[in-house]
């Protein structure tokens, strides 16, 4: 078999977190009852004319900035037509040829191998209407809340080689809107989306193959397995002599599936033309230079500040950085404890597997920076073991109680008493005295057995440098 | 450039229209004789002449992202031909 | 003299001056609209309820000395693609045959807060395509003065009323010469404003770059009055101009001593009818006589406005009409086997003939491949007609143009070529092509009685100046007075 090249680019919407709709004043939340958020505007009823939103411009063009984009100081809107029961107007304002923001650029990181992805463009445009599938009736229902929600679309350049990559970009980008405070990133949701775009080619070979497309991917999972599943497909096409078609793929994600939609021959002919009903974006070096003034501290930025100011190591640093949740939780927790490195470790340990494991984001969890500055409190002044503290951040987690109440519910206060200890050793030392002998034999791994002893005995509870200090007089005496 | 009766079919098509065979021939020969006649401007030297975007000299034309309160449901499906469940109802949308 | 008969300008006076009552006034006019709508098939729909509804809470107003506006209690008339919140709103077509508009358009709102009384709305070409308003898919508004003709388009319906004494004035909306043509066909004054002007929020769109909404009057006076109402900026509206408010009736003065009058001798030439040159050169001399200064001036790029007009217009329309698909609002097909069969068979049953003309025109003038050789080089024709006109206003204050080559047709005279109909908009296209200002105004009658509009031209937002010539010439002539026939010419 021949070796291929992946060829990836990436089209991802960010629904903008503007309190209105990106032509109308319609609220954007998320959530409400069907068509509940609608006007005779974002529904399109004849006689109605959009006005644009500002924030939509200045979210825009904040992103443009921190993914290194060249700001467009004349930009337009223009109409793509097409017919969809999710489209009111029957055409999409968009952006053709003159969109806000150009060339840029976001550097990624897989296993420690840096790459830079390129980003061709980031344009607003209006999204559209949900449509719900009515198993009763089998019609499909149309609810226009989404409609008109302002959106940008960021258009990567064909620079991703693998899902790694792919999902390494996903994350960069999300962490950056999410910085930014442009987008709310609940990929469940769909607020942030991606198509992905893939062909592949022999290496070696200079033109690109042609390309699939799959259309809104929302999880990170869904990017991966699309990437890994399409690529095999394509491959084995050209493998077994046949040809790819540019078509429209859709992602069963439970199944892990990919089915063709619809061939591109039936290509759509949008016919773009610019919007009559919007006058054009004409933007000063003032107006960018203010936003860019505004920004927020950026991921690479407050890395290299972590290192600095709290002595974290770069890995810890880079990834409580890579998310702008996890960063301020890790702040706020360690302003309140002191202990950055012990924050860090709960926060990159258990904390992550837990969150993972529920399929939830760090600001959705129970745990609050309070609790867990508490619980680590806790530890520095050896009221509680660490073995004991995985326990209760435990049912933190799980009831998002206060590790202190936890602690004295259940009594589980670290032993610490030496007296009280040593009489626990002498009483076990003298119940295991093959043990004992085995230890003076060599056998180091005893000790272990008798410490094990003990700590069952106190329900883990006795103070273990106490308990081994103790048991090391006692044997040797 | 001349207008084709393939042409008038794609256009119908792209407008989601359908044309008899009568309509189609007589659409065919309307729009050809428009679409000759507006050749003409083939002729006009156009070279370094920038399209007219908009009549005014307007730009920057913002609305304030304050929330205003939307219709009420019943208005906006007033109209609609076929709702349900407080949606409105099209035939189902096969991807 | 009967009350319907009379000006907005009088009317509004009486009422003021509590010589007549709101409720007499309404009885007047929709009186005579019995007699006389069953000839002339004017109104698409009409809201006595509402109307009489409205002069009772107006005259309570009125009796208690409080102010009921300029137009307080005036009835007037609306075209029917003009958005009335709780009125249908049909645009003559099939596909809004039962539209209720949820909303008002700005002009509506304006017209209402100046105490303006809606008798209806008016019968108009189908999505206002067309010169005849022989494509409405409800009813055929018949020429006031000769009945066997049309009124124009396509505000015919608006036009018509406003002739025939049925409203004291309406609203018409003009993309390339809606208003003015029909002006001209039925001897009232139809002023089309600058683009910007007048919000065009609630306005069904055809051609969104081309569309202004504009009054029908039966003098200057009213026009200058109803103007003062219905302009002004509009945050709902993007393209709608930021300006200074402006006092219209000052420019109601009989005087064009200090004025330059343009004559673009070149454009005028020979598709004209001969009457109508014969009333043209007589205006010249009118004003002439009056004092003003007549400069010939170019437009040499006028004459390519129609093909540029087809093409931005058609464009345009082909979009803003895709939201006609049965989903929504508007006409759905009984039987489709699926969503793609509803679409097709609710827009194809839906639409008339021109409507899906033009659409399909607009279509394929964005489609790829010809978007650089039709859209994008109109455009940029466009660029040059609108300096055409800046040049030509270097030299003089209002140029002076008919308004329609011919008079007007009669029924079905346009059917064989669409586009020899499309060529009777020539003197009119130019200036919604340059987003200018301009008004008909009645200028004589052709050997037939029928009658000839004369048009003037101003900058943009020059409306005062437009208006002083107008109300010079009108003044200065008498063909304003002349009354329609109401019979079946030969």
């Amino acid at each position: 078999m021949k070796e291929y090249e992946v060829i990836i680019g990436l089209e991802v919407h960010a629904e903008l977190s503007t309190n209105t709709k990106i032509y109308c004043n319609c609220s954007t939340s998320f959530g409400a009852d069907p068509n509940t958020h609608c006007c005779p505007i974002c529904t399109g009823m004849p006689g109605t004319l959009p006005v644009l939103n500002e924030k939509v411009v200045e979210y825009a063009v904040k992103a443009g900035l921190a993914t290194n984009c060249e700001i467009s100081r004349f930009s337009k809107q223009d109409r793509k037509n097409y017919f969809y029961p999710d489209l009111p107007k029957a055409y999409q304002i968009s952006q053709y040829d003159l969109p806000l923001c150009i060339g840029g650029h976001i550097d990624i990181n897989v296993n420690g191998n840096k790459k830079t992805i390129g980003i061709t463009r980031i344009h607003i445009e209006e999204d559209a209407g949900k449509l719900i599938h009515d198993a009763y009736t089998g019609d499909t229902l149309v609810d226009m809340n989404r409609c008109a929600v302002p959106l940008i679309e960021i258009v990567s350049e064909p620079d991703i080689r693998n899902a790694d990559e792919a999902v390494a970009y996903m994350q960069n980008l999300k962490s950056t809107l999410e910085y930014l405070e442009v987008c709310d990133c609940k990929m469940q949701e769909g607020s942030l989306r991606c198509d992905v775009n893939l062909s592949v080619r022999p290496v070696g070979q200079k033109e690109f193959g042609t390309r699939t497309e799959t259309k809104n991917l929302n999880s990170f999972r869904a990017i991966h397995n699309l990437i890994e599943f399409e690529t095999k497909r394509q491959i084995e096409v050209i493998e077994n002599g046949g040809v790819i078609h540019q078509e429209t793929i859709r992602w069963d994600d439970a199944k892990g599936i990919g089915y063709a939609m619809r061939s591109k021959e039936d290509a759509q002919d949008y016919r773009y033309f610019p919007e009559p009903d919007l006058a054009p974006i004409v933007l000063s070096d003032e107006y960018i230079d203010n936003i860019k003034n505004s920004l927020p501290e950026m991921p690479h930025i407050k890395k290299e500040r972590y290192i600095e100011e709290f002595g974290l190591p770069e890995y810890d640093a880079e990834i409580l950085t890579a998310s702008k949740y996890t960063a301020s939780f890790f702040e706020k927790t360690n302003s309140l404890c002191n202990n950055p490195k012990a924050v860090s470790n709960w926060i990159m340990g258990d904390f992550t597997r837990m969150l993972n494991e529920k399929e939830i984001e760090i600001y959705d969890s129970k745990v609050t920076e309070e609790n867990l500055a508490t619980l680590i409190s806790l530890i520095d002044k050896g009221t509680i073991s660490s073995k004991i503290a995985k326990q209760i951040f435990e049912e933190m987690f799980e009831t998002g109680e206060n590790a202190k109440d936890i602690v004295e519910k259940k009594g589980l206060v670290q032993i610490s008493d030496e007296g009280a200890i040593k009489q626990l050793v002498e009483k076990i030392v003298e119940a295991n005295p093959q043990s004992v002998a085995d230890y003076k034999a060599g056998k180091d791994r005893a000790i272990g057995f008798l410490v094990g002893q003990i700590m069952k005995e106190t329900k883990g509870k006795a103070n273990p440098q106490i308990v081994n200090k103790l048991l090391l007089e006692i044997i040797n005496k | 450039m001349s207008v084709s009766k393939e042409d008038v079919k794609h256009i119908a098509k792209l407008s989601k229209l359908s044309l008899t065979e009568e309509e189609l021939e007589k659409y065919t020969n309307n729009l050809s004789e428009i679409v000759n006649f507006a050749n003409e401007l083939s002729s006009i030297n156009v070279e370094n002449v920038k399209p007219t975007a908009h009549i005014l000299d307007i730009k920057n034309v913002f609305r304030k992202d304050e929330v205003e309160a939307s219709y009420n449901r019943e208005e906006i499906l007033k109209n609609a031909p076929s709702k349900d469940a407080g949606c409105i109802s099209v035939p189902k949308v096969v991807e | 003299m009967d009350l319907y008969s009379l000006t907005l300008t009088d009317i509004a006076k009486k009422i003021k001056n509590k010589e007549v009552s709101i409720k007499e006034v309404l009885d007047s006019v929709y009186s005579r609209i019995e007699e006389v709508e069953p000839k002339v098939d004017a109104y698409i729909t009409l809201t006595q309820e509402r109307a009489y509804q409205k002069a009772e809470e107006l005259q309570k107003k009125l009796d208690n000395n409080e102010d009921i506006g300029v137009l307080g209690g005036v009835p007037i008339a609306i075209k029917d693609n003009i958005c009335t919140n709780g009125v249908k709103t049909t645009c003559a077509s099939r596909m809004l045959e039962n539209f209720t508009p949820i909303y008002n358009a700005t002009v509506v709102k304006k017209l209402e807060e100046a105490g303006a009384i809606i008798l209806g709305k008016t019968n108009m070409d189908e999505f206002a395509m067309g010169s005849s308003t022989e494509t409405s898919y409800m009813k055929k508004t018949k020429n006031p003065w000769d009945l066997t003709r049309v009124p124009g388009g396509s505000s015919g319906g608006s036009a018509a009323v406003v002739s025939a004494d049925m409203a004291y004035a309406s609203l018409g909306s003009d993309t390339g010469g809606s208003i003015r043509q029909p002006a001209s066909y039925c001897s009232v004054v139809g002023l089309k404003p600058t683009y910007g002007l007048i919000s065009r929020f609630g306005l069904i769109a055809f051609a969104s770059s081309l569309d202004q909404i504009g009054p029908f009057t039966k003098t200057v006076e009213d026009a200058a009055t109803m103007l003062n109402v219905i302009a002004g900026y509009d945050k709902m509206d993007t393209t709608s101009a930021n300006l200074e408010k402006v006092d219209y009736t000052k420019a109601l003065v009989n005087d064009v001593k200090d004025k330059v009058i343009g004559i673009p001798t070149d454009f005028i030439t020979d598709g004209i009818n001969p009457d109508v040159r014969k009333a043209y050169d007589e205006a010249i001399e009118t004003l002439k006589n009056a004092g003003a200064k007549i400069q010939e001036v170019n437009l040499e790029y006028a004459k390519y406005s129609l093909a540029t007009y087809y093409i931005i217009a058609t464009a345009e329309a082909s979009s803003n009409l895709g939201r006609y698909d049965g989903i929504r609002y508007g006409y759905r097909a009984k039987d489709f086997n699926d969503l793609d069969d509803l679409y097709v068979k609710s827009r194809t049953e839906g639409f008339g003939e021109e409507v899906k003309r033009r659409i399909m025109l607009g279509t394929y003038v964005l489609s790829s491949g010809y978007y650089d050789a039709y859209y994008k080089r109109a455009q940029q024709v466009r660029t040059l007609i609108v300096e055409n006109f800046k040049k030509a206003f270097e030299n003089c204050d209002v140029i002076m143009i008919p308004t329609a080559p011919n008079t007007s047709f009669k029924f079905g005279a346009h059917n064989a070529s669409p586009l020899e109909m499309y060529l009777e908009d020539i003197y009119t296209v130019p200036v919604n092509i340059a987003g200018l200002p301009g008004i008909s105004v009645p200028g004589g009658f052709d050997k037939e009685g029928l009658p000839i509009g004369i048009q003037f031209i101003s900058k943009a937002f020059d409306e005062k100046n437009l208006l002083q010539v107008a109300y010079t010439f009108e003044q200065n002539t008498t063909y304003h007075n002349e009354k329609p026939t109401m019979k079946e010419e030969k």
